[in-house]
């Protein structure tokens, strides 16, 4: 699909997504479906749809131990082993899954091959796409976690503190949160180098663009509404608990962006579960990070091993009998 | 080999700029020296397996089942269900690009579809068509299509256009590993008897000689002793040459490209020099005369009918354990696949090397060592008198393949044996070595002489490094542990390095060997004269 009609129409929709939420709690007055009904579906959907996912995973076998070794196998006594790399317990590939996961370690391998005349390949470590990575999903994370002052009364200290870190220059007022900064440079620059780079843009489809604009409009949404229009965050709170409690009121007066910022939540939590940021799951259930690599110490088990036809030794005897004794070659059947 | 049709290296045109077309529309061109020929149909039949038959990839019909899509389809969905792995290298990739330069294809030719994520977008296309409900609604825009003709040929170019060597793999946040889908591609391919015949012949041979070649029994004799007598000419002592000896303690098996042509041989008449100095109590195998196993690039069925051999002539012959040669893509065989599909070796015992007593832990179950761990071994404990200023004429740098670095972790015992044995060496550029290592261009049954331009174009990263070194430091020796590397980087360095030279580890072991009652070393395994022995070669010529 042409890139640029890849872009657009992921930005047409969720422009459309916008217009909807607009519309819908604006002219139309819906406040209770965009508050309550389809917030609760979408998270619904999220929670199923996810463990679904996870559990249709988690049901096909696997049948052979494949894991990338990046380093020395644990060998002889005298050979410094790469525990981390090549790890050979559960305890390494647990420490290996847990790098992967919180620093992308993968990632930060990265190395860019570039071509010369000649011709010629250089090689150069390349950290630009873990640096935009571990920004975006951090500053995610951190947005996520100081959400929980909405649905928490009294707010836990540690959330408290995260916002009271978030915020700690207190530029603007109210305060501005250093990670709304981030994460609208991380999710720029993802978009950015997407567009630009030739090879990421030739294979980049809709799904891609998609849901890294959803989450711009989630995030502009969201700093709209605290510094330009003052939501009244008492009354977003009153949501929010109602809705955790399971008995929502909608309080009058949100204002039309709040629904807007909550209804592109609501669609990126009901999108998750069959999108590519299912990512988030799979990378925990991946054989080649999380097995260990001491294949020849300890048999893995295939669940569906099946016997197969081989070429027996006494049939290879019988084709090459005579030929064996020839050479003088022992026979097992004179 | 031949290299005369191909552009000289400096002309060979190297460009990343992706086509103006998207990929789904841009057709797949056979051109001449960028694929396989297909598989001879007795080879296919020999195997029992699917549609055998005369058929060309350039002409446009390729003699399909009616229900071929059908048969396809039905393979796909039992694969999903039986590969997690397969399921979830479907689901999860974000197409972040960190794998795109990884691929040596498209690092030497610049064709998108040798990106990995775009071959694995081949597949995925597909898969989402069928089993997304978004990909069913939504189709090409969410990146799913239907599986037609075109899309089939496609899958044929670039899954025989992958040799399974894993460097993307390594570099992906989530470990998409392009090896098993092109190993499940293959296999799919299989299902209609789309395969390629330098990989299905060996196939054959294998399952019914006992080795690629096709070698019978008595022929193995002939070649053996011809390495002996060889090792004769050069030691003056003739090597014991045990076969098919039941009661012997280890049984070796190598590949055979380690004594089908040279310079395998050499490494194969280092072993043999090895043992003999040790006085091992070993035997080779004529029905299990083969290491590696092009099952591997076939499908999991046929990995495991070939490797069956390897266990069934040990517990035959009555051995205590196994030693397995130098090689590649057996090693991934060995190490991640024999002991679950064939196993468990409980009629062997845990390998412990009769030298030293060490006892090989990390082989406990499958019972299985690898040369270089046996030969390190031997050497830290000072068990082999070795004299490495006979190989002072070799300015060595190492190759890891790709099988033993990334999916086994084999990196420091072959460089200990390497600097034990040999002054000169010198490792390639760090982003091109152990783990990060670059395939030779001809793995995974593509080392073939019809794909020649692909192959020299997928081992110019390899190339490039060694070009390096040898400009450095003036290296002439590629050393590698790898019966397909042996063969493919000697014509590689052939196009992109004329004057550096392929060899085995094993080959430089046994030059500076000293065996006990050998005659004065005048000259190394390949003939050449030892250093400083120049001019008695010459008093002897007249």
């Amino acid at each position: 699909m042409n890139p640029w009609y890849s872009v657009l129409i992921s930005l047409f929709i969720v422009i459309g997504l916008v217009l909807i939420a607009l519309i819908g709690v604006g002219s139309i007055g819906l406040n209770s479906l965009f508050g309550v009904y389809i917030p609760y579906v979408a998270f619904a959907v999220f929670i199923i749809g996810f463990i679904w996912r996870v559990v249709e995973w988690a049901r096909a076998p696997v049948p052979f131990k494949i894991p990338t070794t990046g380093g020395q196998g644990k060998s002889l006594p005298w050979m410094k082993h790469e525990k981390l790399d090549s790890p050979f317990t559960t305890g390494q590939v647990i420490v290996r899954m847990l790098l992967e996961v919180f620093l992308f370690r993968s990632l930060f391998r990265n190395v860019k091959g570039e071509l010369r005349g000649g011709p010629r390949l250089t090689f150069a470590s390349s950290k630009w796409l873990w640096l935009f990575g571990i920004l975006f999903h951090y500053s995610f994370l951190t947005i996520v976690l100081r959400h929980l002052r909405f649905f928490t009364e009294p707010v836990p200290q540690w959330v408290q503190l995260i916002s009271s870190l978030d915020g700690f220059f207190e530029i603007l007022v109210p305060t501005f949160f250093l990670t709304d900064a981030a994460f609208l440079l991380a999710a720029t620059l993802l978009f950015l180098r997407r567009v630009v780079i030739p090879q990421v843009r030739y294979i980049s489809l809709p799904n891609d663009y998609f849901p890294l604009l959803l989450i711009l409009g989630i995030g502009i949404s969201g700093i709209l509404m605290r510094q330009v229009f003052h939501v009244d965050l008492e009354k977003v709170k009153e949501l929010a608990i109602g809705l955790a409690a399971f008995s929502p009121t909608v309080p009058k007066e949100l204002g039309s962006v709040f629904y807007v910022h909550l209804f592109l939540v609501s669609v990126l939590a009901a999108y998750i579960p069959w999108s590519k940021i299912m990512h988030a799951a799979g990378v925990f259930m991946s054989p080649t990070r999380n097995m260990a690599n001491n294949n020849r110490a300890v048999r893995h088990i295939n669940p569906w091993n099946y016997p197969v036809k081989v070429h027996t030794y006494e049939e290879y005897e019988d084709d090459f009998r005579a030929k064996m004794k020839e050479v003088g070659l022992p026979v097992d059947k004179e | 080999m031949s290299l005369e049709g191909l552009p000289k290296p400096e002309n060979l045109h190297i460009d990343f700029e992706a086509p103006q077309t998207d990929w789904m529309e841009t057709p797949t061109t056979f051109r001449s020296g960028t694929f396989s020929f297909p598989a001879a149909p007795k080879n296919i039949k020999y195997m029992g397996m699917a549609n055998p038959r005369e058929w060309s990839p350039t002409e446009e019909d390729w003699k399909l089942p009616d229900n071929w899509r059908q048969i396809i389809l039905d393979g796909l969905k039992e694969r999903l269900e039986k590969f997690r792995s397969f399921r979830l290298f479907m689901d999860i990739c974000v197409r972040c690009g960190a794998c795109a330069d990884k691929c040596h294809f498209f690092l030497g030719g610049g064709d998108p579809k040798n990106m990995p994520v775009l071959r694995a977008e081949l597949l995925r296309s597909v898969y989402r068509k069928d089993y997304t409900l978004a990909g069913k609604i939504l189709g090409r825009m969410v990146g799913a299509r239907d599986l037609d003709l075109k899309v089939l040929k496609e899958w044929f170019y670039y899954f025989y256009q992958c040799t399974e060597c894993r460097r993307c793999s390594l570099y992906c946040p989530y470990g998409i590993d392009t090896a098993e889908i092109t190993m499940i591609g293959r296999e799919l391919l299989n299902l209609v008897g789309l395969n390629i015949n330098w990989v299905q012949e060996p196939v054959a041979n294998c399952f019914r000689t006992g080795n690629h070649l096709g070698i019978p029994p008595h022929g193995l004799i002939d070649m053996w002793e011809f390495c002996v007598d060889d090792i004769e000419n050069v030691t003056g002592i003739r090597v014991d040459l045990p076969v098919n000896r039941k009661g012997a303690e280890i049984l070796m098996v190598t590949p055979s490209g380690d004594y089908f042509a040279d310079p395998g041989t050499y490494t194969f008449m280092g072993y043999l020099m090895l043992f003999h100095e040790l006085g091992l109590d070993y035997t080779w195998s004529t029905y299990a005369s083969e290491g590696g196993n092009f099952g591997l690039f076939t499908s999991h069925e046929t990995i495991k009918r070939l490797n069956a051999k390897i266990y069934a002539e040990a517990k035959r012959l009555g051995v205590k354990w196994i030693l397995g040669g130098e090689c590649g893509h057996m090693w991934r065989v060995i190490h991640q696949y024999m002991d679950t599909m064939n196993g468990p070796a409980d009629f062997l015992e845990v390998p412990k090397s009769p030298f030293t007593g060490t006892v090989f832990e990390n082989a406990r179950s499958s019972k299985m060592v690898h040369i270089t761990e046996f030969t390190s071994d031997l050497i830290k404990h000072g068990k082999l008198n070795l004299d490495p200023s006979r190989n002072d004429k070799v300015i060595a740098t190492y190759h890891d393949s790709c099988n033993t670095a990334r999916a086994a972790g084999l990196l420091d015992e072959p460089r200990y044996v390497i600097k034990a044995v040999c002054n000169n060496f010198y490792e390639m550029p760090e982003n091109t070595i152990r783990e990060e290592t670059f395939c030779c261009g001809g793995g995974a049954g593509l080392g073939n002489d019809e794909n020649i331009e692909m192959r020299m174009r997928g081992g110019f990263p390899r190339a490039n490094a060694v070009n390096y070194v040898r400009d450095e430091h003036g290296v002439n020796r590629l050393l590698c542990m790898c019966a397909i590397d042996r063969a493919t980087l000697t014509a590689l360095m052939h196009y992109w390095a004329p004057d550096v030279e392929v060899g085995g580890i094993h080959e430089l072991v046994a030059n500076a060997l000293i065996m006990k009652g050998e005659d004065e070393r005048k000259t190394d395994l390949r003939g050449e004269p030892l250093p400083g022995m120049e001019d008695m070669e010459e008093e002897e010529d007249v």
